[in-house]
């Protein structure tokens, strides 16, 4: 007996459609089997396409889950603003976990580099504990770094929070396996099959509202580690570094003290989704100083419990 | 398609799902790696990483493996341990390349691949030809149902680009793949050498006699097979919708992903697994409500009727349902170091609906070893990598497909109580073309 297997006509979804459908399948199916999701949110490109995904999923109902921002304290204000904008506008619940609550009570010690967002961590798992979230989802995608590539879409985390890559289960046809035991939780990655050109493009194509930061401004910057970083309470310019006004943009957000600028003249989708297309470095190496503390830094900060 | 995808970024590109199988020897990574640099996909500051750990390990050429190889212990080892999933684009299509490590855990680490895929690129070596690991991974391929293959036959600039050679190898991989249930149609095959780069995206001139396409050029322009678009309706119900708002009081959507086939107002559907029948009032996204929609495309189903309906429920085409049953003979991929010894009570996540399971008796094994692969009698339990068939016994009934005609709605997972941990991919029915 010899079968012959078929070939289906062609799919009518193209790539943005299917990663969507994808991304809302996966929202949808931890709205089904979790208790307590939150979304992790910045202010940046990724964690607001999550909330626009999440409110696509569950449409005309509300979000069903709250949003959380750890907070190095190190921001720029056109993101805090655009952060409590949206929360406003879309009537979601945010909680807010402050570093600096952190530093101040002695559980975190500044580190002497003056960067925060490797103390992250900790607040993070904390508020996880506290608030007993046991879904968390991010905005990490696997085409950021390497480490990453190898990151499952629900991924479950130990009760200290720790990523054992070595452990991690099979992921299978679209059937996630979100069990857990008490005190673990998992880590969700809606977006995991999108790249950077791919969130750019969903971005201008459904009108999603971005904080301006995103695009080309006039900002005082100064040069460290062949970055440009703004100045800020994140300690800057040192020495013989020295402020000088430049047209850049940003092409991530995080910690002030260690995501650098790049020198662009791109104010508008067109213009920054070309210039994305051009660009001969990944958005991380060219504006994420803590990648580059060595080769598996996304990794061990990873295994400790960091996104 | 909504019409806004393709609105101010030119025409709109479709993905295709592929997955990689083939030894370590066989040149997979280079492949891998030939097929992101040549694509313009390595960006300059990951192959100066790569270049600059190259130097630390003392290498005087770069070591392409390490743009893949994500983890610590993986450059530690210089070996691949985990499924990785890779991102390139060209101007025709958007990939996502599910990139399998070829070592001892073969079957494993194919099964996750090939469970999305759409296209499987299988590589032998040309000096070797089709060796044991080709017929197990494309046994594997042919089981999970991989509507399309690539041979690639890997290093011919090893056999000085000779035609004969290669088509004395494909000759014996056609027979192979027809005795697996492949049509001629879908196996294409293509001589390449990923280290120099002929035929990977570069045509070769080397190869004179060879008139197909490029690999690149027919991994663009292969259909997009996609989900079972032309099967019967399924969507397994993921949740309900229920704004209980003034102005939506009565809102009561069913949001699901569509497994298969298409669905439309009007249409008549039936509720599994418990029999109620009623007709689709509309069906909706975010953005608005659809004449239609197919398989793949995230949506919100209402109904005429108001019929309880939860998470776990599939609505399904009224002329062509499932079968509803609680008793599965299945095909099961052993994925855990733990052993399945028959009579163990476990978990069964099949589409929305998790629910306690028996495993009966283990039926045949698949033999890999030999020639052709063959089923075997049943050995005492099953170990990790083991295929073999099984019989189940659901607490729930379950609305299901055989796994050879629709995929969605004919596999499963098994889950271990105690660690939630996966242990095996099932497959409903015996989907090898393969006779006992």
């Amino acid at each position: 007996m010899t079968a012959t297997l078929p070939i289906a006509p062609a799919s009518a979804l193209d790539a943005l459609d299917a990663l969507e459908s994808e991304a809302i399948h996966i929202f949808r199916e931890v709205a089904g089997e979790f208790d307590r999701p939150v979304i992790l949110f910045s202010g940046g490109k990724d964690s607001t396409l999550l909330v626009h995904l999440a409110v696509k999923a569950f449409a005309p109902a509300p979000v069903p889950f709250p949003l959380l921002h750890v907070d190095t304290g190190h921001n720029y204000p056109e993101v805090i603003d655009f952060r409590d904008r949206l929360v406003e506008r879309l009537g979601l619940r945010l909680e807010v976990a402050h570093v600096q609550d952190w530093i101040d009570d002695g559980r975190l010690v500044e580190r002497p580099d003056g960067t925060r967002n490797p103390l992250q961590t900790v607040p993070l798992l904390d508020t996880i504990n506290e608030h007993r979230f046991d879904a968390v989802f991010g905005g990490g995608r696997r085409d950021e770094e390497r480490a990453r590539a190898k990151e499952r879409i629900i991924s479950l985390r130990d009760a200290f929070g720790r990523w054992d890559p070595r452990k991690q289960r099979p992921e299978l046809w679209n059937l996630y396996n979100g069990r857990h035991a008490p005190g673990e939780h998992v880590r969700v990655f809606p977006i995991s099959n999108w790249t950077e050109l791919d969130v750019w493009r969903y971005i201008q194509r459904e009108g999603i509202e971005l904080p301006p930061i995103y695009f080309a401004h006039e900002r005082e910057v100064f040069r460290r580690d062949g970055m440009w970083l703004a100045e800020g309470p994140w300690g800057g310019p040192r020495g013989n570094e020295t402020l000088k006004k430049r047209s850049v943009r940003y092409r991530t957000v995080g910690d002030g003290s260690c995501t650098g600028a790049v020198e662009s003249t791109a104010t508008t989708l067109d213009e920054v989704i070309a210039e994305v297309t051009a660009s001969r470095l990944t958005e991380r190496g060219a504006t994420r100083a803590d990648d580059r503390l060595s080769e598996a830094a996304m990794e061990d900060r990873k295994r400790e419990g960091y996104f | 398609m909504t019409e806004h995808s393709r609105a101010s970024n030119g025409t709109a590109r479709d993905l295709l799902r592929f997955a990689t199988a083939g030894s370590v020897d066989d040149g997979k990574s280079t492949l891998v790696g030939r097929l992101l640099y040549d694509t313009k996909s390595v960006l300059a500051d990951q192959i100066e990483a790569v270049q600059r750990a190259s130097v630390d390990k003392g290498l005087s050429t770069p070591d392409l493996s390490l743009l893949v190889d994500g983890l610590r212990a993986e450059r530690e080892q210089g070996i691949t341990i985990d499924v990785a999933y890779r991102y390139f684009g060209t101007p025709k299509r958007e990939f996502v390349l599910a990139d399998t490590p070829g070592h001892v855990q073969y079957t494993r680490n194919t099964v996750t691949g090939a469970s999305t895929a759409e296209l499987a690129v299988l590589l032998v070596d040309a000096r070797n030809g089709v060796v044991e690991q080709t017929r197990r991974h494309a046994a594997v391929l042919a089981l999970l149902r991989v509507p399309r293959l690539v041979l690639a036959i890997n290093k011919i600039d090893l056999v000085d680009y000779d035609e004969a050679v290669l088509a004395a190898i494909a000759k014996d991989f056609a027979g192979l793949a027809r005795s697996l249930g492949f049509a001629d149609d879908a196996v294409v095959t293509i001589p390449v050498s990923a280290l120099v780069g002929d035929n990977v995206v570069e045509r070769s001139e080397r190869t004179p006699w060879y008139e197909g396409p490029t690999l690149l050029g027919h991994l663009e322009s292969v259909p997009v097979t996609g989900p079972e678009v032309a099967a019967p309706f399924r969507m397994p119900v993921q949740y309900v919708i229920r704004p209980r708002t003034d102005e939506l009081h009565d809102y009561r959507g069913y949001a699901g992903q569509i497994a298969a086939g298409t669905v439309a107002p009007g249409d008549e559907v039936v509720v599994l697994p418990g029999g109620a029948r009623t007709t689709v009032a509309a069906v909706e996204t975010a953005d608005g409500p659809l004449a239609a929609a197919a398989a793949g495309r995230s949506v919100t189903v209402l109904l005429d009727d108001d019929i309880d309906i939860s998470r776990g429920d599939v609505l399904a085409s009224a002329a062509e349902p499932p079968r509803v049953t609680d008793e599965l003979d299945a095909t099961l991929c052993w994925l855990a170091e733990k052993p399945l010894r028959p009579g163990a009570r476990l978990l069964l996540k099949h589409g929305t609906r998790v629910t306690p399971v028996v495993v009966g008796a283990v039926g045949e094994r698949l033999s890999l070893d030999s020639e052709v692969p063959t089923w075997e009698p049943a050995p005492e339990q099953l170990g990790i990598n083991d295929i073999a068939h099984a019989a189940l016994r659901t607490a729930d009934p379950l609305p299901v497909d055989e796994y050879a005609d629709i995929r969605a709605t004919g596999s499963f997972l098994l889950i271990d109580p105690p660690t939630g941990n996966t242990l095996a991919a099932g497959l409903v029915g015996t989907p090898l073309a393969v006779a006992p």
